[in-house]
């Protein structure tokens, strides 16, 4: 049994046919060619496969291609703008040298994307808590939330001064 | 994992005749659990039937005196509702520290409860809160639900359609998570409610359970030290590589010490 699955993926339809158990990670890496987002565990752990389903951080090696028929799906490739200008949230994480081995980089980027949404002003605690699901193997992780913090303040619209 | 045929009813009359026509069939909700399970080959369902196509699953709204929470309501949901932040902010920070972020944003209750996973949440904080659940044909307390281990009250055809939550007069619940799963090693649910205390102890043995020398101590006084004198038998409860059985035994007093002083 294959089954017709329609995504929008970074703004674009896209229609395949797969079989129901094909992962949602599987239809973004193997069928559309989308291997920015990472397979690490597999196991619904580590968060390196980490993309926006409806706008909503979510786990791609844990929901069936087939669940998010009809949906919007973000995935790192979809951040940057069209004349290649970072998302303020990669440019963080390149300024902080937020990486060693890069592997959990991707699915960092969505989870703090995600996390910054729902918490424009987070604290380091916040953020440490708010990555949870998220694993660098590198153990990275002060970088990581340093770059976090920057992000979230270069998404915040700026403060405009009331009105004399 | 195995290949599956999938299906997507629109209404729960629909799911319930499909559970019907397809023996080995399993319900597909959040699929934070199931997903997994496929994947590790511990279940070869022949037809997945997801029920997210099903709108009127979803939502929380107050009813009376209490709140009525959809089956397909994801955790994140639970978590941010301004509803369930007012009414009964226990059962809103136990949805809170369900899994991680992500699996919040897909993990359902009426998955979790469906599947009583000896160590998940929700269990705690149905039994806790002495809520009702409501299926496609019938309403059960929470004191019948939940069986033992993996196990409910559920027939094979039955479908979760939501769960009702008195209001309590004070609430809390108290988790030792274990670190990699953050599934309870032990978590404790306490309630004072109209009718009486209720604790609910998850983690700690086969299935959710009362603790009722607890109870019957905390209608007494309801603080923490009122527990001091209780010893939990360890004979029954989970001993395995994340915790000996007298190391739950212990926990379950200090998650309950815990859940009673934040509730006071």
């Amino acid at each position: 049994m294959s089954v017709s699955v329609t995504l929008t993926v970074n703004g674009r339809s896209v229609t395949r046919s797969v079989e129901p158990r094909t992962l949602l990670v599987q239809m973004l890496r193997e069928h559309l060619g989308l291997t920015g987002t990472h397979v690490g565990c597999d196991t619904s752990q580590c968060g390196a496969c980490v993309v926006h389903l409806d706008g909503r951080s979510v786990k791609a090696c844990t929901v069936f291609a087939v669940q998010a028929d009809g949906a919007s799906v973000t995935t790192i490739e979809g951040l940057a703008a069209a004349d290649g200008t970072l998302h303020p949230m990669q440019a963080a994480f390149r300024e902080h040298h937020a990486l060693q081995c890069g592997f959990c980089t991707p699915g960092m980027v969505m989870s703090a994307i995600d996390l910054v949404k729902t918490n424009p002003a987070p604290t380091e605690r916040d953020v440490r808590v708010g990555l949870e699901g998220n694993l660098c193997r590198c153990t990275g992780y002060h970088n990581i939330v340093k770059a976090v913090l920057a992000g979230a303040e270069a998404m915040r619209p700026p403060v405009v001064p009331a009105a004399e | 994992m195995y290949a599956f045929n999938y299906h997507k009813p629109g209404s729960v009359v629909e799911a319930v005749a499909l559970l019907g026509q397809n023996e080995d069939a399993k319900l597909v909700a959040g699929g934070q659990t199931l997903i997994p399970t496929l994947k590790q080959r511990l279940a070869m369902p022949g037809d997945v039937i997801d029920l997210s196509g099903i709108s009127d699953l979803s939502g929380i709204r107050e009813d009376g005196d209490g709140l009525v929470i959809g089956a397909m309501t994801r955790h994140a949901d639970v978590v941010g509702s301004d509803i369930v932040r007012r009414r009964i902010p226990a059962l809103a920070a136990l949805a809170e520290h369900i899994g991680d972020r992500q699996v919040r944003n897909l993990g359902t209750l009426g998955g979790s409860i469906a599947n009583n996973d000896p160590a998940a949440d929700y269990p705690a904080g149905l039994l806790g809160l002495g809520a009702t659940v409501t299926t496609d044909r019938r309403t059960l307390a929470a004191d019948d639900f939940f069986i033992g281990l993996f196990e409910t009250i559920l027939e094979p055809t039955e479908v979760v359609v939501s769960v009702h939550f008195p209001v309590p007069e004070r609430a809390a619940y108290a988790k030792f998570p274990n670190p990699a799963s953050r599934y309870a090693v032990v978590g404790v649910f306490v309630a004072k409610t109209s009718t009486g205390v209720r604790v609910a102890v998850t983690g700690a043995g086969a299935g959710v359970f009362r603790e009722t020398a607890m109870e019957q101590a905390l209608s007494a006084q309801f603080a923490p030290d009122a527990l001091a004198g209780i010893t939990i038998d360890s004979a029954a409860l989970n001993d395995d590589i994340h915790a000996s059985r007298d190391y739950r035994a212990h926990l379950v007093t200090v998650m309950a010490k815990r859940a009673v002083a934040a509730a006071s």
